[in-house]
């Protein structure tokens, strides 16, 4: 049975081909995606592994969320503290840390680094007057406020040398420092192609905490002495506001979160590999459905001759399985060398650590197993269907044809699961956002519904293409029967294709929708002509605001400024704004009182999004005490309730309530609106009263709208690449079922050329079949993709008052056209066999 | 285009429809050459129903193909009408086919999606030209398919399939048409029915049928026999009887077995 099974592989090797290439490539994408995610893996836990070598037991500020104690930020860990953690039993020293975001201005001003991580942080000389951790290769470390130590690998990108002067900024004013030094250092941030600079300590402490603070103190232990006996000795020096963590713990934690966001990634990967290798499955289980009809005679005789029904169900899956091992290994191999191709291009592109390849036994075994079992398993229902061919078929000249009683059955399970699926959707829609579960249901019961129905729908669907095919003549009719000539083969061609454009279209109609829907939040609330941040999101200096309020060309302006809170027992965050000025700043809806009074210095009036009244019980008149940052109480009034948006929600309340309470105030945006309103010339004068800063970011409502766009379309973008995989092999399906088509039908074209339709005849029918085939599909994906990301829509309409369905016509006609490319090219290869096939060989009687 | 079914059957006798001379035909090159046809000269005159035969490889299907633009020729001529094959490309010779020749092949090669009348009008479709209805109706009638226009093959006899094959290649009003081997396929009493059309439509309506054969019964329908023995043309029979036919060809088997 195998010998047998064997030869019939090796004598359909090119009828194989197009299967085999569709398991390849699922396989490959699988494969691939677990080469790559375990190189990075291993190669960025070594890296960050290597950052915890020299760390014994680190100290960080910890602020428990008991009640009593003032909210907001633990204060930094003290000079004081260091010193008694250096001189505990076992401990060999310690080293502070101080750190925050810090931009460098390359020569042309803009951003040093990858824009990954622009980081700055104090250099702590030890005993020798050297940090071991960042090794000086030239210059020497920075003294005083004006010098800086830069990262080679910065240094190397942006040209500076020892001597130079770096613009930089921290937390959005320019400074200028002169380099004082190069160093190196293992942090896998830098080494990942991130900026890196090196103040002094009180410098630093100036610029990201307080004078005299550290965010971090590392303690060595000395020679002998355990991790965990050095955290116990340290402990006890330890006041409530800081913890220790061993650096083994640390090292730990840090792989096990690397590992969680690569598995993250991984699974994202696989199941867009999942998707292809699905699609797949239409391809396998048509190649063998036609193999086996075409072999009806031969299996019969085997059945005559006494072979058993199973032996002949297993002489189709030994065929399966060998074509799937084959797919398998070479998968496999294309799968390696992707997982090598993406390693070199992310390295050279400096966004992850150096590392070697890692092909672990479980990408090998996982690759083979998937391709096998998926090939084994598509190929079961036609070897099944082998099984029941009868022993009379080997004496009867014409087997029989599918009979459509069959499909009657089948449509009527179509039918039953298309309509739950439909009622479940629907049923979702109306229930609102708690209806994901049944919608996701519903959209698997569709889908599969749609499978099953789709031998019904290409009749009446193709035929409504009759009129334009008849355009072509003889060509175009010729073409349009033979797609509907075996339902059930143009069917499963056509789901395939289905799949992929299903996903493409409804992943672009809810991305166009909910891009309109957040566009409108944040443009429509803002009467603002800019907002000012950090272009790294981080905190802006109050200094920014200040500097904004003074501008002559500034009419009105107001920060954002950012507060903790205690209330009620709970940790909440308070807005400080220019009370007097926000109302002409923002279009926020009031469903009850207003901005008025706001601004009123000592009034303690603050206004307060639905959501969180709701949450609160307030009203307009409601008080509420809240403790401040520095731990003193205070009380608040009610003065007014909006309708929040992504950046403007929560308590908003004048800055000079916060003042009092707040050592170190930091602003998340300033509010702008100017004399002529935004115009490009307002813009570069505000950038450049700002100092050409390349940390800070002027946006005005057409770069915030772009801003979400870009970030939208990268996103579907790179949806739309993982998705190509599965139209690929879409492709391949379409070439598969017409090279078998016309390999069945060689007598009549063989016919066809004797009675005088000439090759180009031949090849447009068959491109015109491939059309008519893609195109289906196309449309039934379209329809499909459109129909769920309506359902989508209305489940997020429901928790985003500003969702409206956004038809993307233009794009719907592209994926149309790119279904009618899709036929074209598939078309290519079977057409130009079909057209150069032997006329004499073919119209020979068998 | 002149209508053969209109002509006068003896002022026509003499017209040649088609013509081979000096028809050489070599497949393979070199140790492995196989001379098919050799210097094959031959007149196959209008309104007459020459049958060819001769033993398996005698050359007869090639000689058919040669003569009908299905296969190349290597060396001499073929005439169709006044139009020489040799040297023609594919695009000429595919729409001299489609409009001077028509074809019944010994498996029916009927479309299995089209009906019984789409499949007639088949060549037609290709060429893009409308039927003569006047004309369709005559020979659907000749060889009695009215009731089953709208069938497809696969509700029809063996017998109806090849009358479908045969009105197909009538309905065009081809100058010549090549059967090959047309009743290879059927039970006795409907190749009877396919041969007497084939008959009817050279006598009746002036037709030029030319048909490859190894029945000495379906030869005996034939105006002419033309024995083909490797690749030559050994005999030239006028109105040949089965019996006739039947004792020429177990010379050959005679002497093939001597030899």
């Amino acid at each position: 049975m195998f010998r047998t099974a064997l030869r019939n592989v090796l004598a359909h090797k090119a009828r194989l081909l197009m299967t085999v290439l569709a398991v390849m490539l699922g396989v490959a994408f699988v494969s691939g995606t677990l080469v790559f995610t375990s190189t990075l893996s291993d190669a960025t836990q070594k890296s960050s592994q290597k950052g915890f070598d020299g760390v014994d037991v680190v100290v960080q500020p910890h602020r428990s969320d008991a009640a009593g104690t003032p909210p907001g930020k633990a204060p930094g860990l003290s000079q004081a503290l260091l010193d008694k953690a250096g001189k505990v039993p076992g401990a060999a020293g310690a080293t502070g840390t101080v750190d925050g975001f810090t931009a460098i201005a390359d020569k042309k001003g803009k951003l040093a680094g990858n824009g990954t991580s622009s980081r700055g942080r104090n250099y702590y000389p030890g005993a020798d007057g050297k940090d071991a951790r960042f090794p000086m290769t030239s210059g020497t470390a920075p003294k005083g406020a004006h010098e800086i130590a830069l990262d080679s690998g910065t240094a190397e990108k942006t040209g500076y040398k020892v001597g130079d002067t770096v613009r930089l900024s921290v937390d959005g004013p320019v400074r200028e420092a002169k380099v004082s030094g190069i160093f190196t250092t293992d942090d896998g941030a830098v080494s990942s192609g991130g900026s890196l600079a090196l103040f002094d300590t009180a410098t630093a402490q100036k610029l990201f905490a307080a004078p005299g603070e550290f965010s971090e103190i590392d303690v060595k232990a000395a020679p002998g002495t355990s991790q965990d006996a050095l955290k116990a000795a340290v402990d006890k020096v330890l006041p409530d506001t800081a913890e220790s963590v061993t650096g083994q713990k640390m090292a730990d934690d840090q792989a096990e979160m690397i590992a969680k966001s690569m598995d993250s990634m991984k699974t994202g990967l696989l199941v867009f590999a999942g998707i292809a290798l699905f699609v797949g499955i239409f391809i396998i289980a048509n190649t063998f459905t036609m193999l086996v009809a075409q072999r009806t005679k031969e299996l019969a005789l085997m059945r005559a001759v006494g072979a058993s029904r199973r032996q002949v169900t297993r002489s189709v899956l030994i065929e399966a399985f060998v074509v799937g091992a084959v797919a398998a290994v070479t998968g496999l191999l294309a799968g390696i060398g992707i997982g090598a191709g993406l390693r070199a291009l992310t390295g050279a592109l400096g966004a992850v650590p150096e590392g070697p390849l890692v092909v672990a036994p479980s990408t090998v075994v996982v690759s083979l197993l998937v391709g096998t079992v998926v090939t084994v398993l598509a190929a079961w229902l036609p070897g099944r269907r082998a099984a029941k061919i009868p022993p009379v078929a080997a004496m009867n000249s014409v087997h029989a044809a599918a009979t459509t009683k069959s499909l009657v059955v089948r449509n009527a399970i179509g039918a039953v699961l298309a309509g739950a699926g439909i009622a479940c959707v629907l049923g979702a829609t109306a229930i609102g956002a708690d209806g994901k579960g049944l919608m996701a249901l519903g959209a698997g019961l569709l889908l599969i519904g749609v499978f099953v129905l789709t031998p019904l729908l290409s009749r009446p669907l193709i035929a409504a293409a009759a009129p334009v095919l008849r355009a072509f003549g003889i060509s175009g009719k010729l073409a349009r029967q033979n797609a509907v000539r075996n339902p059930r083969r143009t069917a499963a061609t056509a789901s395939a294709l289905m799949i992929g454009l299903t996903l493409v279209t409804g992943l672009t109609v809810i991305a166009g929708s909910v891009q309109k829907g957040v566009d409108k939040m944040a443009t429509d609330a803002l009467k603002a002509d800019y907002v000012v941040g950090m272009a790294s999101m981080g905190p802006l200096s109050p200094d920014v605001a200040a500097k904004l309020a003074a501008d002559p060309q500034v009419t009105a302006s107001s920060p954002l400024r950012n507060a903790a809170a205690r209330i009620g027992g709970e940790t909440e965050s308070l807005t400080g704004v220019d009370g007097k000025a926000i109302g002409e700043l923002t279009n926020l809806k009031f469903t009850a009182g207003s901005f008025d009074g706001l601004g009123t210095p000592g009034s303690g009036r603050a206004v307060v999004d639905s959501g969180t009244a709701k949450q609160h019980g307030w009203q307009v008149g409601s008080s509420f005490e809240t403790t401040f940052e520095d731990g003193r109480k205070g009380r608040l009034t009610v003065s007014g309730v909006f309708e929040g948006n992504d950046m403007l929600r929560g308590i908003l309340l004048d800055t000079s309530e916060l003042a009092p309470h707040q050592k170190h105030p930091t602003d998340a945006q300033v509010m702008v609106k100017t004399k002529g309103g935004a115009s490009e010339a307002a813009k570069d004068a505000l950038t450049e009263s700002l100092g050409k800063n390349p940390a800070i970011a002027v946006q005005d409502k057409k770069d915030v709208s772009e801003g979400i766009a870009q970030m939208i379309n990268l996103m579907l973008n790179m949806l739309y690449g993982l998705l190509a995989m599965a139209v690929v092999v879409a492709v391949l399906g379409v070439v598969n079922t017409l090279a078998m088509s016309v390999f069945e039908r060689s007598q009549e074209i063989g016919m066809l050329r004797a009675i005088g339709l000439d090759r180009v005849g031949i090849k447009r029918m068959v491109r015109l079949e491939s059309l008519v085939i893609a195109l289906f599909g196309g449309v039934l994906g379209i329809g499909l993709g459109v129909f769920f990301g309506w359902a989508a829509g209305e489940l997020i309409g429901s928790s985003m008052s500003t969702y409206e369905l956004v038809l993307p016509w233009g794009r719907l006609g592209i994926f149309l056209a790119l279904a009618a490319v899709v036929g074209m090219l598939a078309a290519l290869w079977p057409a130009r066999r079909a057209a150069k096939l032997n006329m004499l060989e073919a119209i020979k009687a068998e | 285009m002149t209508s053969p079914h209109t002509g006068v059957l003896t002022a026509t006798r003499a017209t040649v429809a088609a013509r081979a001379t000096d028809l050489t035909k070599v497949y393979g090159q070199g140790e492995t050459q196989v001379v098919a046809l050799d210097q094959v000269s031959v007149d196959f005159r209008q309104a007459e129903f020459t049958a060819i035969m001769g033993p398996s490889g005698s050359g007869k299907s090639t000689l058919m193909h040669c003569m009908a633009g299905l296969d190349a020729i290597s060396r001499g001529s073929a005439l169709i009408g006044s139009t020489e094959l040799n040297g023609l490309k594919d695009k000429k010779l595919t729409q001299l086919r489609r409009d001077k020749i028509g074809f019944i092949f010994q498996a029916f090669n009927l479309l299995p999606t089209l009906t019984a009348l789409e499949n007639i009008t088949l060549p037609m479709d290709i060429a893009g030209r409308k039927p003569d209805r006047q004309w369709l109706d005559q020979v659907v009638q000749t060889v009695g398919l009215s009731g089953r226009l709208k069938h497809r093959p696969a509700q029809l006899s063996g017998g109806q399939q090849q009358r479908v094959a045969v009105a197909r290649a009538l309905a065009s009003q081809p100058e010549i048409i090549f059967a090959d081997e047309p009743t290879g396929n059927l039970d006795s009493r409907s190749g009877a029915e396919v041969l007497g059309f084939l008959r009817n439509s050279v006598r009746e309506l002036g037709q030029t049928v030319v048909m490859v054969t190894h029945d000495p019964v379906a030869a005996a329908y034939a105006d002419r026999v033309i024995f083909l023995a490797d690749g030559r043309i050994v005999d030239d029979m006028a109105d040949p009887t089965a019996d006739r036919v039947l004792e020429r060809m177990k010379g050959f088997d005679a002497r093939g077995r001597v030899s």
